[in-house]
């Protein structure tokens, strides 16, 4: 590991410990309103002020960056396992089920990311519950992003399935199931891993999109993408400079989640937008 | 060559039929599909009414409702906007040249850029010199489009056209980390190592040895832009405020227009198809004949 990834992997052990310890760091809750205190300047009680409903910003953006850290490496998770069990399935048999995989990889990747993920959301009720926005929010993500890392495990999967130790195990007789279990998941489990980390930032990023377009998280849970919603208003954030820190938090996150997946294999290869 | 065209036709077909298939089933099972307001109407006689309901069985027949959407499609006819109460093939006429001009301009940009930047680094190969355009890439890809926009948005009155600009940046540092790999990666093959022991210039070695063997591949990021300049347009339209198909579609998502919604959808992903369709044929008639042999 080089020094700089040393320093992103302490940045963002710094910040998932602020957002679990978000309790401790500030006593508001992100939903409390101090109406004494509309759009307040940092001070000793809210050190990054308040929002236009006497919100708490601190604790608004440490819930938030729980909300996002938790829940995006959970989609992370669900679309990993979906591309492993499409990709690998057509990596392993092969022939026809392999091409109609390969072909239906094809169609999924060639629809624009953010199109499809407004398409399947807007066929979702929008006046939903917070909890129940954060959960539909961040399944879809995890069931629309399985395309891309499918395609990677169906080629890593092929590679395997053809490589000299597995020909070998097979032509020493090796039931197909130990073949699987005990020879190609253990070697596929890099590519799983990579996919899944590779997963995080997209999903970040995706979720941040959504909710500056209002497609996201729904009030008052706090998501970054509805954070970054106050950014809209300029003359505002000329004023409170301070309320830049949702997107100082989600660059520095996303580009620390970068530094360590190192440059070959960053979510840059992936379409994010 | 024939074969590869074929195959490209092959495939954008299958993405008509395929898309216009699960866009269809979206737009039946979307909430409102069935949903006449008429019948709420209460000058409307029973005989009427059961005639409004007559006329919309017709769309209750799954088969034939695919057959009639998809070939509605294939003529043009892209269906009807409930929200906007217009056809969506004149939305669509009306808003696809403003994208078109914001995709162009801003590919055209965020390619030059990240292809001058990758030039450089690898031409000036002392340590530390992709320090800058690499801290930027990392940067910019660490920003979601919207707040790209909003920067440009902000910076408006300067630069003008902040669509055009977001978009740019949106596809720069792509660009650039896989041109920089792909003109690292064959300025160290062996021939580059002859030209610059027979003591060609730098700039001969960079141009002639390095940049056009690579070209081909750096053809392929032609369809890889337009794909994630199409994707950015959404929130960067939505931003800017710049009234064009991606604004159109977030517009659609929001009064939960699915027809409008779902034919953009397809729509986008057959532009995509396209692109990427002529880049591939592209970068297989750019091939020298003996490698396509070797392939």
């Amino acid at each position: 590991m080089s020094f700089q990834q040393k320093i992103a992997l302490a940045v963002l052990a710094v910040i998932a410990a602020a957002a679990l310890g978000a309790g401790w760091i500030t006593p508001h809750s992100y939903a409390e309103q101090s109406r004494e205190f509309i759009s307040a300047p940092p001070s000793k009680d809210f050190w990054l002020g308040t929002d236009d409903l006497g919100r708490d910003r601190l604790a608004r953006l440490l819930y938030g960056t729980r909300v996002s850290l938790l829940l995006a490496p959970a989609a992370a998770l669900l679309s990993t396992v979906i591309a492993a069990l499409i990709g690998g399935a057509a990596g392993y048999l092969g022939g026809r089920a392999e091409r109609m995989v390969t072909t239906g990889i094809d169609l999924f990747l060639s629809l624009p990311w953010l199109f499809l993920l407004l398409a399947v959301r807007a066929l979702l009720p929008l006046n939903t519950s917070p909890v129940m926005s954060v959960t539909i929010t961040f399944l879809l993500l995890g069931c629309l992003g399985w395309a891309a890392p499918a395609r990677i495990i169906r080629a890593g999967t092929m590679t395997l399935v053809n490589s000299d130790f597995l020909v070998q195990a097979r032509a020493g007789g090796v039931s197909r199931g130990r073949l699987f279990w005990r020879h190609l998941l253990p070697n596929l489990r890099p590519i799983f891993l990579a996919q899944f980390w590779i997963s995080i930032p997209l999903f970040i990023l995706s979720e941040a999109n959504l909710g500056l377009l209002g497609l996201g998280v729904s009030e008052p849970l706090p998501s970054w993408g509805a954070l970054l919603r106050d950014l809209e208003n300029y003359s505002a954030v000329l004023q409170n400079p301070w309320m830049l820190a949702p997107a100082v938090l989600l660059v520095a996150v996303v580009g620390c989640v970068q530094l360590l997946l190192g440059t070959e294999q960053s979510a840059g290869d992936r379409a994010v937008c | 060559m024939v074969a590869l065209v074929l195959r490209q036709i092959r495939r954008i077909l299958l993405t008509v039929v395929v898309g216009g298939l699960l866009g269809a089933t979206l737009v039946r099972l979307g909430p409102g599909f069935g949903v006449d307001e008429r019948e709420l109407d209460t000058r409307l006689s029973a005989d009427s009414i059961q005639a409004i309901r007559a006329q919309r069985a017709k769309d209750n027949n799954i088969g034939l409702f695919y057959v009639r959407y998809l070939a509605g499609f294939v003529h043009g006819d892209f269906g009807f906007s409930r929200s906007l109460n217009r056809p969506v093939a004149e939305l669509l006429k009306e808003r696809l040249p403003l994208t078109l001009e914001s995709l162009g301009l801003g590919v055209i940009g965020g390619v030059s850029v990240g292809l001058a930047l990758a030039l450089l680094t690898v031409w000036w190969r002392a340590a530390g010199a992709d320090f800058v355009p690499s801290l930027l890439s990392g940067l910019c890809l660490a920003m979601p489009a919207a707040v790209i926009a909003l920067l440009f948005l902000w910076m408006g009155p300067w630069i003008g056209a902040a669509t055009r600009w977001a978009i740019a940046v949106v596809v720069f540092p792509h660009v650039y980390r896989y041109a920089k790999n792909q003109l690292i990666a064959t300025s160290q093959a062996p021939h580059v190592l002859a030209a610059q022991a027979k003591g060609l210039s730098p700039a001969r070695v960079l141009w002639a040895h390095v940049f056009t063997p690579a070209a081909p591949q750096l053809a392929a990021l032609a369809g890889i832009s337009v794909s994630l300049a199409f994707g950015a347009s959404i929130p960067i339209e939505v931003i800017c405020g710049s009234p064009g198909v991606g604004q159109l579609a977030w517009r659609a998502a929001m009064d939960r227009d699915l027809p409008l919604l779902v034919t953009i959808t397809v729509f986008v992903a057959l532009m995509t198809l396209v692109v990427n369709s002529l880049a591939d044929i592209a970068l297989a008639a750019w091939k020298p004949a003996e490698e396509q042999a070797a392939a």
